[in-house]
């Protein structure tokens, strides 16, 4: 077709005005696509560098070392054990079914373990090492690497884990650590970052716990960077944690083994307080419980064995348990009597057996009454009448002072979990608590630590140690943190008459030592060693007038939760006191009987350095003890066979 | 006017027709191109392989295709524009029937040596085939409805094609592409108007239409609309890809962060950083320095086409040249305006710069044309 020359003109005219306007609209959208360029590159740039940042780097935490918990003597009591675990990474693996299948020839693995991982590497990224095993045995590593060509993509690691050497003896005082759980997050207001670490171990109980601040540590930090399905490319920079700090406690641990030992069948506490220093020797709670069950997760028979045994071994009885203290407290009824200048140590008072207060009877423990007794005689003797009145003539605000400044009814500050603040009832705290004013019969029930009155065996050792001194004595339980020095528990007198002490330590001496004593059976016939100390019997139950017609029924025919608890406080040697010691029985039995020969023993063991010879006990008794010491030391405590010094 | 009416005495022959090629425009290609081999040896971690040397020869291949394609005479290639079209039709229904499903679109051809990609093709030769048609039509009845409608329907065939592979951003480069011819033409400016207010109400449709059985696009591309609309709504999901190319391409400040220093492209945050979303890879690594000269270089390629349309008396030859500007444009400006987060992501690749064979190709084929239409350019006595 021809085209007339004007139509070409007028055509090629009109392209060139549209490829304007096309040009025209082109140029705008570039110059848009430059502005947002612009904007985006030059203003926002700061703001995108650090989102690429962000997406670039990671930071992840390096767990600190915890630090390691001794003894006095430098054994340790709570680890850091190396642990070897062999994880997979499936990328290397190839084939992961062969090559589990080939591991599980030469480790034995649980295969609940093996199809755990198996989903968990399905889950994951494949070059995220994927853990298979745990808690291997040196074996079985070597095995593993000397097949390491057989294994593609099983790598062995080390890890660290709390253990506790001497397991269950110590239990109750250094405590165990576990996961961090969420209960434990919601609970405690700290930002540590390692607390967001999953499965990272803290203090639950005991020392661990309340040492956590100092035995952690601090986080190190990892700058790495990685790439975007979160492969680690390389490491930027490390910050290298603080390890926790070393901490050595005052107990003695072949000391607090022994007294577990020998606290074997009951349920019992028993504290040793060195009176140099007031550092605590042993602080022990029977039964126990293994502390490392709960490191690496306790099985559901395990727990429920320990919450339904109705011995209570997870309670901590020497420090959390209250009882009431029975006759070990008449020290403080008659030194607070004498303090108010109330009783003269001569004065007798007659016991027929019983005293009548508001037309109520008190009986005293022996029916037909010890007539007419002296102070020395009634706590050698432990009579009951001769402290209902001096009680009466003393009242019950000065007892509770005495009591308060003896240790009573205080809360002493140790790293344990719940530390028991026991009671040293008065007026103003049963009409604050009770909303009742306080009666005489509560005085003189307060009079031989029945009633309201309350104490652990750690108040009791305290009460014991400052008798002892007269100084006031402050547990003490941690002797260095990363070895600095922590204050001494020898505090300063606490301001009682000598004559006072001495008259009560004269007593002391002649419960054990006197043959009319009710400790005379648990004395110790080695002259430099000899025991001074107190009985103790407490009611549980109240004795109905008809039983008591019928006859006192014997402990031995109670059922066990109805029994009275036996109770000893002593210290040794009498004359130049070196060592407190209090011990309960829950539901022992009589004091004399039940208590006080293991107080004897412990003390003995204390003050030897390790078992006593057999000249040391009455010949009666030798036999007996032989027998005894034999069934203790085949019972070798686990935690003495690493031995490392601080 | 038919090639019986050109002056072919001016025109010139033989080998001098290569001193006679559009020089600027070949060397603002090869400097496109090389930017685009940097940018890929940066992606592979600074390696040849796997993307370099197949581009390289690629590129290679279709300059000198390229060459071939400017050696012959204009009115050759407008005498072959209804046979291009008819073939790339064929080739379109082809795919629809026999094509290879990948990566959930149907869009590739197996011809043996090669895997072809017809919606590129008809891409040129939709552009080639309405030059011609206004080419041969008398200017009086440029704006007559039944010569419009016609346009109309040898645009919408393969748009719809294309749409039901589904590829929508070709389609969308095929319709604007295709409407530009007619524009250029001077087609009337009311039929735009009615057919862009047309396009709002459609639009509206397709968003109403959302949720219905007879919803009018895949659920992918609404998503992709969501993500475009608010990426910030599903950082992990949907709006990664964007978020990434953002942060990657805002990180790069002024000058960037130095070649083959990019954290986002080198730790893979990028997606596609070889194909669609290189230009993040060349903005994060060289900065708005960078990216704003390529997008330079990019418009002088396009001024050069302008230029030498308008200096061309032949219809043909103008509206070959503009059409293939206009498609030149609307590929990059696409592309960057995808990556920018400016309009969804809807799958163009960065024009001569992404690796991909047939666009390339294509592309260089289309310059070709160009060239052809810029030697063989009526010349006055």
């Amino acid at each position: 077709m021809k085209r007339p020359p004007k139509d070409v003109l007028a055509s090629a005219r009109m392209i060139s005005r549209r490829a304007l306007v096309m040009g025209g609209v082109q140029l705008g959208v570039i110059g848009a696509l430059g502005w947002r360029l612009q904007s985006m590159q030059v203003e926002q740039a700061d703001q995108f560098r650090l989102l690429a940042e962000e997406n670039r780097i990671n930071i992840r935490l390096l767990p600190p070392s915890r630090g390691l918990i001794f003894d006095r003597n430098g054994f340790a009591v709570a680890a850091n054990e190396q642990n070897y675990r062999v994880v997979m990474v499936r990328e290397d693996a190839g084939d992961v079914g062969e090559v589990l299948a080939k591991l599980t020839e030469i480790v034995d693995i649980d295969p609940s373990d093996l199809s755990r991982a198996m989903e968990e590497m399905q889950r994951r990224s494949p070059f995220v090492p994927v853990t298979i095993a745990d808690r291997l045995s040196w074996e079985d590593v070597a095995q593993i690497n000397l097949n390491t060509p057989a294994l593609p993509g099983i790598q062995a690691e080390v890890g660290l884990s709390r253990v506790y050497p001497w397991g269950a003896d110590l239990a109750h005082v250094v405590g165990y650590v576990g996961p961090v759980s969420d209960f434990d997050l919601s609970r405690i207001d700290d930002p540590d970052p390692l607390l967001q670490i999953p499965k990272f171990q803290i203090g639950k109980t005991g020392a661990e716990n309340k040492l956590e601040q100092d035995l952690r540590g601090s986080a190190g930090t990892r700058r790495i960077e990685v790439n975007a399905a979160g492969r680690i490319m390389r490491e930027l920079d490390r910050q290298e944690g603080e390890p926790g700090k070393d901490i050595q406690l005052t107990l003695d641990s072949r000391l607090q083994s022994y007294v577990q030992a020998r606290l074997d069948g009951e349920s019992a506490g028993a504290v040793v307080i060195d009176l140099e220093n007031g550092d605590l020797r042993a602080i022990a709670s029977a039964p126990a419980f293994d502390p490392n069950l709960f490191v690496r997760g306790i099985s559901v028979a395990d727990w429920t064995a320990l919450n339904e045994d109705k011995y209570r071994p997870l309670a901590a009885k020497a420090v959390q348990g209250t009882y009431p203290p029975g006759s070990t407290f008449k020290m403080v009824t008659v030194m607070a009597a004498m303090e108010a200048g109330v009783v003269t140590p001569d004065e007798t008072v007659y016991c027929p057996g019983f005293t009548d207060v508001f037309n109520i009877r008190f009986h005293c423990w022996k029916r037909g009454g010890h007539g007419n007794i002296n102070l020395h005689e009634s706590l050698k003797q432990s009579c009951d009448c001769y402290y209902y009145e001096i009680a009466q003539r003393v009242g019950i605000d000065k007892m509770a002072e005495m009591a308060r400044k003896l240790g009573l009814g205080v809360r002493h500050d140790l790293p344990l979990s719940a530390v028991a603040q026991g009671l040293a009832p008065d007026k103003e705290w049963k009409a604050r608590v009770r909303g009742e004013e306080w009666r005489v019969g509560d005085t003189v029930n307060a009079s031989i630590g029945q009633g309201y009155v309350l104490a652990s065996p750690l108040q009791l050792a305290v009460m014991t140690a400052r008798i002892a001194t007269g100084r006031e004595v402050t547990p003490r339980l941690i002797r260095l943190i990363d070895g600095v020095e922590q204050p001494s528990g020898l505090g300063d007198s606490l301001g009682i008459n000598e004559n006072t002490l001495r008259r009560i330590r004269a007593s002391m001496d002649d419960v054990c030592n006197h043959r009319r004593g009710t400790a005379y059976g648990s004395r110790i016939t080695d002259d430099a060693h000899k025991m001074a100390g107190k009985t103790g019997t407490s009611q549980v139950r109240r004795i109905t007038p008809e039983e008591r017609a019928a006859g006192v029924t014997k402990n031995e025919d109670l059922p066990w939760e109805r029994r009275d608890h036996a109770l000893f406080v002593g210290y040794a040697p009498y004359d130049n006191p070196r060592y407190a010691v209090s011990v309960v029985v829950e539901h022992g039995g009589g004091g004399s009987r039940a208590a006080a020969p293991i107080a004897r023993d412990i003390i003995l063991q204390a003050q030897y350095g390790g078992p006593p010879p057999l000249e040391a006990y009455p010949t009666s008794v030798r036999d007996k003890i032989a027998e005894q010491q034999a069934r203790i030391e085949a019972r070798v405590p686990p935690g003495a066979k690493g031995r490392s010094r601080v | 006017m038919s090639y019986l009416e050109y002056n072919t005495k001016y025109v010139p022959t033989g080998f001098r027709k290569v001193l006679h090629l559009n020089w600027p425009i070949i060397l603002l290609l090869i400097a496109v191109a090389s930017a685009g081999f940097l940018m890929l040896y940066s992606v592979a971690g600074g390696s040849m392989t796997p993307w370099v040397e197949p581009q390289m020869e690629r590129f290679a291949l279709g300059m000198i295709l390229m060459i071939i394609v400017a050696m012959v005479p204009i009115w050759f290639w407008r005498n072959m524009a209804f046979v291009a079209y008819g073939g790339a039709m064929l080739l379109l229904l082809g795919v629809e029937f026999f094509g290879e499903v990948r990566m959930g679109a149907q869009r590739w051809i197996d011809i043996g040596f090669m895997r072809l990609q017809p919606s590129e093709l008809m891409k040129i030769t939709l552009v080639m085939f309405l030059a011609a048609y206004y080419d041969w039509l008398p200017n009086k009845k440029t704006s007559h409805p039944l010569w419009v409608i016609l346009p109309v329907i040898f645009i919408l065939a393969p748009t719809m094609l294309v749409l039901n592979q589904p590829d929508l951003g070709t389609a969308l480069l095929l319709l604007i592409g295709g409407a530009s011819v007619m524009f250029l033409a001077g087609v009337h400016w009311a039929y735009f108007a009615t057919v862009v207010s047309g396009g709002v109400g459609a639009i509206v449709a397709v968003f109403q239409s959302r949720g219905t059985p007879w919803q009018l696009l895949q659920d992918y591309q609404y998503r992709r609309i969501d993500t475009f609309l608010d990426p910030a709504n599903d950082p992990l999901g949907a709006g990664y890809h964007i978020t990434q190319a953002k942060i990657a391409l805002g990180s790069g400040g002024w000058t960037g962060r130095g070649f083959m220093q990019g954290t986002q492209s080198r730790l893979n945050f990028l997606p596609e950083k070889h194909t669609d979303f290189i230009f993040t890879t060349l903005a994060e690594e060289f900065g708005f320095i960078g990216a704003s000269t390529l997008l330079v270089l990019y418009l002088l390629i396009v001024l050069f086409c302008i230029i030498s349309a308008i200096g061309n008396r032949d219809r043909f030859a103008s509206l070959l040249t503009l059409g293939i500007a206009m498609t030149f444009f609307l590929f990059f400006a696409v592309n960057m305006a995808m990556v920018t987060g400016l309009a969804p992501v809807v799958g163009v690749p960065l024009p001569l710069v992404s690796y991909g064979g047939s666009a390339m190709l294509v592309l260089l084929v289309a310059f070709g044309l160009v060239q052809s239409a810029h030697i063989h350019r009526p010349r006055q006595c």
